[in-house]
């Protein structure tokens, strides 16, 4: 699957690098990096990391 | 059917959480505001500085819902007046009565009100995107606002206020700004940054009274020493009192929000869990008290546990080992972020792991011990990997 982050809404809390470390990592400045495609296996912790999300910046642009 | 009473953020993880752990029964979820859920945290911040229109406002807000709860049905406006958990069935105000299989408590808080009941006019709170579009339309520079309650709502809006071009001062009361969750040492900090950005403070004084302008207005506050603080409008931040009248009468301890065990179910009810800040639940790491908590990150914490915990009460099939929630918190004043992670209130004593108290907008990392065991870390104007460095030193302090 594929997945965007808007940044004009990211705000780098950093609650996603929390729910799916294999996805998102704030890096030593603080700002948000992650895999553009991320395996299938995934989802659930990239729903949760969406969830979490304060500002709701995350989406999931195709499945399977 | 598995009924879901309060449509805010809680209301709808759990809908999620049901659908994503098997449920595929039908799901009604009641709410008393006609919106569909919305994110609440900007409401004292962005919203309030913002000029989107009402509709864009909610447009902004509103979360994203997950596909497995599109068919969900929403009754939306509506309020659960009553219930009766031996029977399973609550009643609607429009009379109509739902008989459940399984129940979800998600009605959250309201504002808590000066018990003070007139002038009405001028009076604000800031718990729903009504209450903070109303306000925001009365914060033009100039302004005279005084803010009653230093808790994180009320210094956010003083901070908002402020940024807008009004004249704020905050009535703190016996304790300083956000210092139940942040400690005195912290809130002192706070305080002290606040004032140089031009809050100005009111200490140690309550608000007896309410002083009239034209016609039903609230143009100030009397408080205790007989200090007039005269203003144009009033923002009433003094926390929130959990909505569980409609558990009324079904023998439940609702001393504090609705009672639950650990794992989120409703004490002395069958079939029934409860999700987010109107839950009082035991922390599963730390022990102690049942306590609520009232951070935003709770509603999805605890309908994780609560919507495992309903699907295998209603299966017949032993309940999963409760997951430990830890709390976790932030807030935004002016420029500065302060987020935090575990329980600071269990703390004893506190410690400066990084960064100076007198000078917290450079950066500062306050640790929160209890036994000299790190129960708890705030930091404050620091970027998101100090916190989460942070996050896991209190969770290797944990376990």
């Amino acid at each position: 699957m594929n997945i965007f982050v808007d940044r004009t809404l990211c705000d780098n809390h950093g609650q996603c690098a929390i729910s799916a470390p294999d996805v998102f990592r704030m890096n030593t400045e603080g700002i948000l990096e992650y895999d553009e495609v991320v395996d299938d296996a995934l989802h659930n912790d990239v729903e949760d990391a969406i969830d979490v999300c304060p500002v709701q910046a995350i989406f999931i642009l195709n499945e399977g | 059917m598995i009924v879901v009473v309060g449509g805010s953020l809680g209301g709808l993880r759990a809908a999620e959480q049901l659908r994503a752990r098997g449920y595929s029964g039908p799901l009604r979820v009641v709410g008393d505001e006609t919106h569909l859920p919305y994110n609440r945290p900007p409401l004292s911040k962005a919203i309030l500085a913002a000029d989107f229109s009402a509709t864009d406002a909610h447009e902004q807000l509103a979360f994203r819902q997950r596909s497995s709860v599109a068919d969900v049905d929403w009754s939306l406006g509506v309020r659960v007046v009553a219930s009766d958990l031996a029977n399973q069935t609550v009643q609607l105000d429009t009379g109509e009565v739902l008989a459940y299989d399984g129940l979800v408590v998600a009605t959250g808080l309201r504002a808590r009100r000066l018990y003070i009941s007139s002038p009405t006019g001028s009076r604000f709170v800031v718990r729903t995107l009504d209450d903070a579009l109303a306000l925001r339309a009365r914060l033009v520079p100039g302004t005279r606002v005084v803010v009653v309650g230093a808790g994180f709502i009320g210094c956010e809006v003083a901070a908002t206020a402020t940024t807008l071009g009004c004249d704020v001062t905050v009535i703190e009361g016996a304790t300083g700004p956000m210092e139940r969750s942040l400690g005195r040492e912290l809130s002192q900090s706070m305080r002290s940054f606040l004032l140089s950005r031009g809050v100005r403070f009111s200490s140690g004084r309550r608000v007896v009274g309410l002083l009239t302008a034209a016609a039903n207005q609230c143009g100030g506050v009397t408080l205790d020493d007989g200090t007039e603080l005269g203003a144009d409008l009033i923002v009433e931040a003094i926390g929130s009192v959990p909505n569980t009248d409609w558990l009324a009468g079904n023998d439940l301890d609702l001393s504090d929000g609705v009672l639950c065990d650990e794992r989120m179910r409703v004490a002395g009810a069958a079939h029934v869990v409860a999700v987010g800040d109107v839950a009082r639940f035991t922390d599963s790491v730390l022990g102690g008290l049942p306590r609520r908590v009232e951070h935003w990150a709770t509603a999805g914490d605890t309908a994780k546990v609560a919507a495992a915990t309903l699907l295998a009460d209603l299966a017949g099939v032993p309940a999963p080992a409760a997951t430990a929630i830890l709390p976790s918190f932030w807030t935004d004043l002016f420029e500065l972020r302060l987020c935090g992670v575990g329980t600071t209130r269990a703390a004893t004593s506190v410690q400066i792991l990084e960064g100076d108290l007198h000078e917290p907008q450079h950066g500062l990392a306050v640790g929160y011990l209890r036994d000299d065991a790190l129960v708890a870390v705030v930091t404050v104007g620091l970027a998101s990997n100090r916190q989460l460095h942070y996050r896991t030193l209190v969770i290797a302090a944990l376990v």
